[in-house]
């Protein structure tokens, strides 16, 4: 503002006046552009004050946002599971493990198979005793309870439902095979609780939003009580509406810029010190996970959804106190 | 410019400020409104700038009919109207120069128009070389020139005060008087209340006096 140039310099009165009526827009965005900045300023005077509200906030936004981000993830996983539609195949105790072998070997021709992976009740015993941990109880035995497996993972072209169904009764009817595993429902348990999940979520998400804009509101009114005098001034010197609201609207976007900011650092750490516990959790499973983080578009768009949420409370508090502040 | 027409008021309390109040002050006239404390002075001030609106007769300010003026434009009504008020009114979480360009920044001026635009008016009132101090600093006197160079920096064609003197010794009142009329003198038309009788007596402006809400001359 202080570094316009002088253009009116040297020019006569009548011609000033006129250019001062066109001036009016630049003088409307220029006090925008003013109120600002000054409302950011009031809040960095009360450091501790406004970062208390802002932590308020950002809990309440990080809370729903980190359920959200992990639920993606999860719900990825599942359909990487869900997706590769393994299925096993358990077969005949009578089948020798050369002819196990070779019916393996037999079965890759098919093209709705991509590969199969043989396992004799050997091998499914030594993986058993790992992942059971009743090795010592095993050792008991004196003969090997386990039947020898084929994992089949599908051809990528098949691996609708119905289809895998379709291939699981087939590989049903080939001889020496005794039952046949279709891993899918535990996958859709899964799914089913994920999607609750995040209905939970959303739900949460719904209520500290409005929380949020409650803290937003109650923090503007308290300001508005505060400059009671200032409004009591300015509307009589013939202030408009939209000039008593600007400030306290602006207040509110910095609030909400300020909250979704802090948020953002908050849930970028939980999601740091959530993803080394919870890849060795996953790391027991096939597939790959990885917590994905906010991503650029979640990011902008949290941030996006706070300050909405933070014009909109300053907006409730104003147009529910300000109204009632007139000039007596 | 103002024109009251069988006016009266009332407030929620019952209480009755204003019984059929009928006056006119002309484009560029000066008056002087007086009576005791409790008269209706500042009734008749809050109904030209719409703080009240009279329960009864027709307000006509500048050939408009606040009757039937909306609450939305009511802001701009006020920006016609300079007034300069009792207690000051002054924002004491800023500097003088930045009270005065309230109304400025209000109406959308420029940055370099309202500097140049306050510096005139704080200079009317001899104040330009006190425009970084917080008017807390100032004397009462002090106080109420900040006050009026706030109510003339956008040059309304009205200028209201309501006991602009109030708590002012006789020569800091006689000055501020002087002001208001040299403002009459460039064409503002002026209304000031104030029942400081032995100042007013020793100036040559006509009076409307005001005795429990009735106006009792206008001559």
């Amino acid at each position: 503002m202080a570094k316009q140039p002088l253009r009116n310099s040297g020019r006569g009165s009548a011609e000033r006046h006129k250019v001062a009526v066109g001036d009016r827009g630049r003088g409307y965005l220029a006090h925008h552009r003013e109120v600002l900045v000054s409302s950011l300023q009031r809040l960095l005077a009360e450091p501790l004050a406004t970062l208390m509200t802002l932590m308020v906030m950002a809990i309440a936004l990080t809370l729903p946002s980190v359920m959200l981000v992990g639920l993606q993830d999860a719900q990825g996983l599942s359909e990487q599971w869900r997706g590769a539609g393994e299925m096993t195949l358990f077969l005949d105790a009578g089948l020798s493990e050369a002819e196990g072998q070779a019916l393996s070997a037999q079965l890759v021709d098919n093209s709705q198979i991509a590969s199969t992976l043989y396992l004799s009740k050997a091998d499914a015993l030594a993986e058993f005793k790992q992942y059971s941990g009743l090795g010592d109880t095993l050792g008991l035995l004196d003969h090997n309870p386990l039947p020898a497996v084929i994992l089949v993972e599908p051809d990528a072209g098949y691996r609708q439902p119905q289809q895998l169904q379709q291939l699981a009764t087939l590989l049903e009817a080939v001889d020496g095979v005794a039952e046949v595993v279709l891993d899918l429902a535990w996958v859709d348990r899964l799914r089913a609780i994920i999607a609750f999940a995040r209905s939970l979520a959303w739900v949460l998400g719904g209520l500290l939003g409005l929380g949020m804009l409650l803290v937003v509101g109650n923090t503007i009114r308290l300001e508005i009580e505060n400059r009671r005098d200032e409004i009591v001034v300015v509307k009589l010197v013939g202030a408009t509406d939209a000039f008593v609201r600007r400030p306290f609207l602006y207040t509110g976007f910095w609030y909400g810029l300020g909250a979704g900011l802090l948020a953002w650092c908050l849930i970028q750490l939980i999601l740091l010190y959530l993803g080394t516990t919870l890849s060795e959790l996953i790391g027991l499973y096939p597939g790959s996970f990885e917590l994905s983080g906010l991503g650029i578009a979640g990011a902008l768009s949290m941030l996006l959804f706070a300050i909405l949420l933070g014009v909109a409370g300053a907006w409730l508090a104003v147009v529910r106190h300000l109204a009632a502040i007139e000039p007596r | 410019m103002i024109s009251f027409d069988n006016v009266s008021m009332r407030y929620h309390t019952g209480f009755e400020a204003l019984k059929q109040v009928s006056f006119r002050l002309g484009a560029g006239e000066m008056a002087f409104l007086t009576g005791h404390s409790g008269a209706g002075k500042s009734t008749l001030l809050k109904l030209i700038i719409l703080m009240e609106r009279a329960s009864q007769g027709q307000v006509w300010v500048d050939e408009q009919n606040l009757n039937r003026m909306v609450s939305r434009q009511i802001p701009f009504h006020r920006r016609k109207i300079g007034v300069v008020f009792q207690n000051h009114q002054l924002l004491f979480d800023r500097s003088v120069y930045e009270n005065v360009a309230l109304p400025l920044k209000i109406g959308g001026f420029d940055g370099d128009d309202i500097g140049r635009r306050v510096r005139a008016a704080l200079d009317k009132v001899g104040l330009l070389s006190k425009e970084k101090l917080n008017p807390i600093r100032l004397s009462s006197g002090e106080q109420q020139r900040v006050g009026i160079a706030r109510a003339i920096v956008n040059k309304p064609k009205l200028l209201l005060a309501d006991e602009p003197t109030g708590n002012l010794d006789p020569e800091l009142s006689a000055d501020i008087m002087g002001l208001f009329h040299q403002f009459n003198q460039v064409g503002v038309s002026v209304l000031v209340a104030s029942h400081d009788l032995d100042l007013i007596s020793r100036l040559p402006y006509r009076r409307l006096v005001l005795d429990q809400g009735r106006l009792l001359t206008h001559g």
